[in-house]
Order: structure tokens, then sequence, then C-alpha cells
């Protein structure tokens, strides 16, 4: 498969899971295993663009495919993700562990509606748990990327 | 949490994948977006030896108007069916009642097909293909046939597919009533429903209130009679076996079927 631009291949289990692949074949750990039963969304990865939730998909479905981490999302130079910037700038997490879940989340939100009202938000990222209960900042977050991403067009 | 072990075939047409269905016997499972059966598989409940991946069957993936109906790919996920503009405009019933499935995350992964096979009676579309009086197409190693969604669910993960039998495509005629309501009552946004509640016209059915999806034929009947939905919802209970378990006892259960019934009638005729 493609992750975050380059092949990546390996000889694996045919039960292994996407996001064991990203994390122990292709050493990517910013995905996080979190309830493992497709709940929490800390495991959220791009899968051609579309938001999934990696313990849910297995290596072998994701083989041919395009795969993006948070890893994949700055540029080459290291410039982060207009949504990571806006994370950081609003200040969208507090312990950090739904962090990475929850901007692959919002990369997918933004991809399929660039200006969401805030109730739209709420509800895109259904999918995703936070429990140190830092909604606020989330919403506000994925709310200024959506801005800049208006204003940058 | 990984599923025990199995092994994993892939599909590149419909033939092959009823070929290694034959092939693999009993023993042998679909996987179309996984995310009923994965789930399963890594809490043992399902520990099938043999996966056969269709989800490359790109040609299940569609939705199209033939012969006065509507026909829908096994393989159309939920995202791709609540943003559909054909399913959208004929059926609003489905388009929303897909888009409450689950999360994004989920409606990316999930398919028709795989949600109506795995005949959970707490999923949301069983109750939307009742009320839209659907028709699923199965095909087997002996051609295609077809199987009216009211003889289809035969009860908690189980339906009327034989083995080997892989549902292909579900038929949908246009509603004749075109007011349409769906209920689903749940303490978080991703969860399964509680009790839920599908409406058009004056077809009802219940989400989670037995082991397989319910129509609400008590509400029906008095709906035929010239009862007011108020009343009419008031049976909505009858008949049915509700689940017990952490969420809600029976009364309990019950009682949201006839509030969440009286609802659904009510925006269905304000939509109607």
């Amino acid at each position: 498969m493609t992750v975050n631009g380059a092949a990546v291949g390996a000889e694996v289990a045919d039960r292994t899971l996407l996001v064991h692949f990203l994390r122990d074949v292709a050493g990517l750990t910013a995905t996080n295993v979190g309830c493992d039963t497709t709940s929490c969304g800390a495991c959220t990865v791009l899968l051609d663009g579309q938001s999934v939730k990696s313990c849910t998909v297995l290596a072998a479905q994701a083989d041919g495919h395009e795969v993006t981490t948070l890893e994949g999302l700055a540029d080459g130079d290291g410039e982060m993700h207009p949504v990571q910037r806006a994370f950081h700038a609003e200040h969208g997490l507090q312990c950090g562990f739904c962090t990475p879940g929850m901007v692959m989340a919002t990369v997918s939100l933004l991809a399929e509606n660039p200006s969401p009202t805030e109730e739209q938000v709420r509800t895109g990222l259904e999918g995703n748990l936070c429990r140190c209960t830092g909604y606020h900042n989330i919403v506000r977050a994925v709310l200024a990327a959506a801005g800049e991403g208006q204003a940058s067009r | 949490m990984i599923p025990a072990p199995f092994t994993y075939q892939r599909a590149s047409s419909v033939d092959e994948a009823l070929d290694l269905a034959a092939r693999g016997g009993d023993d042998a499972k679909f996987l179309a977006g996984g995310h009923s059966l994965l789930p399963l598989m890594k809490l043992r409940l399902a520990v099938p030896e043999v996966l056969i991946d269709i989800g490359r069957l790109h040609e299940l993936s569609y939705v199209r108007e033939e012969n006065g109906h509507i026909a829908v790919g096994a393989l159309t996920s939920h995202h791709d069916l609540s943003r559909d503009r054909l399913v959208g405009s004929e059926l609003p019933l489905l388009a929303h009642a897909a888009g409450q499935v689950g999360d994004p995350q989920i409606r990316h992964r999930g398919t028709i097909g795989g949600s109506l096979a795995h005949s959970d009676p707490a999923a949301d579309l069983p109750a939307v293909m009742l009320v839209l009086d659907a028709t699923l197409v199965a095909r087997g190693p002996s051609g295609s046939r077809e199987i009216a969604a009211g003889d289809f669910f035969q009860g908690l993960f189980e339906t009327s597919l034989e083995p080997g039998e892989l549902l292909t495509e579900i038929r949908i005629p246009r509603p004749a009533q075109a007011g349409w309501s769906f209920q689903k009552f749940t303490k978080r946004a991703i969860d399964w429903a509680i009790v839920g509640a599908a409406v058009q016209g004056d077809q009802v059915a219940l989400v989670n209130m037995g082991s397989t999806p319910l129509r609400a034929s008590a509400v029906e009947r008095a709906l035929a009679g010239g009862a007011a939905p108020a009343d009419a919802a008031a049976q909505a209970a009858e008949g049915t076996s509700p689940p017990e378990d952490i969420n809600a006892d029976r009364s309990y259960r019950e009682h949201l079927a006839r509030v969440l019934v009286g609802r659904g009638l009510a925006e269905a005729r304000s939509r109607g």
C-alpha cells in the first residue's frame, strides 16, 4: 500500500489490522489504539482520502490503496497542515491522545464540507471521543481551520 | 484485540466470490466494509476460517433507476447512499437513515448490503427496508433470486440467504405516500438505537423491538381503519418482544416505541 506517499510493503498475517500495520510495520506511531472497538476514533486515518477507523480495517483491505496518517499531513519542509496549525493555535487538545484521530477526522470533514457550521462540526466529529472532554477548543480549532481554508481560496 | 486466525481471500468478480464461497463452505464469510463482521470477530462471536473480501467489486456499488424502481448495489457505502442525488430525491427516508448509521468513519466503510446481511435488529437500515417494501437480490451457484424484505430477516444475525449466496442488489419501488420519518433514540450519538422507528406514509417499522426488525402491524391496521396518528401510535408495542439489556428493560422499550412512532407519524404527515 501507499502510506503518506511512499510505497510500504510487507508480508503480514491475514488477520493483521491496519492500525497495527501502520504502527508496528511502517513505524508510524502517531495513530493511537484507543478503544479497539470502532468507537473512540483515536485510530482514525485517511483511506483514499476518507476518514476510517484503522482498528476495524484489515491491512489486506488497504493493500493497493492510499493511506494517510498524521505524519503525512505536514509538507516536506515540516510546515504543519492548516488543521494542525489550528489545533495548535486554538489549543484544541488536553492530554493529546485523541488528537491525531481528531485531526485526521477534521481533514476528512473539511474535504467533504469546507465551511461547516458549529453544529455540523459537532456531528461531523461524533465518531471521535475526547476523554478529557476538551471538545470546546476542538470545535473552535476546526472552525478556525475552515475559516483559514476559506480565506486562502 | 485482533480476530482469531483466518485465511484471507480476495475476489475480483462476483463469480469468483461465489466460487470461493462454494469452496469455503460453512466456514467462509463474505467481507464487505467489515464494520459489522470484524468487531464480532475480535470478540470471537464470529470465527470464520475463510474471509472472502468482496470490497473491490466496484460493479456492486451503484444507484440507478430501473424499470420504475431504484436499484442500489449491495456494496454502496452508507456515506455514498446518504449523499446520492437520486436516493435523496426519490427515497429521502433511506438517504437520511443511511446518514444516521454509526459515525462518519463507519459510514465511509460500512455498506448497505453488509448491514442487511448482518441482520442485527438494532441496525437502522433493515427497518427502513421493511417500510420501503424493498426486494433483495441474492446470487448463488444456481443463479439469482429475489427475496422480499419481509421474508429476509429471520432472526438475530440470521437471514434467509443460503450458504454461498451473496446479496448483490436492493430494489426499492417509489413510495406511494411521500411523508417519511426516521426516529432513533440513543444515549450517545454513535450508539445503536435503543429503539428506533421508520415511517413511510402509513407504513411503520421498529428497530430493536425483537429479534428482527418488525413491522408495527397494529399501528398500520389502526391507521388503515382511520385512527388518528396519536391513537395508532399507542399500539406501537403490540406484538413486539423487545430485548432487555443495560440500556432499557422491556417496559421502557415499549414506552419508547409508542413515543417514537408517535413522533414519526407526526413528522411524516408534516412532510406528506
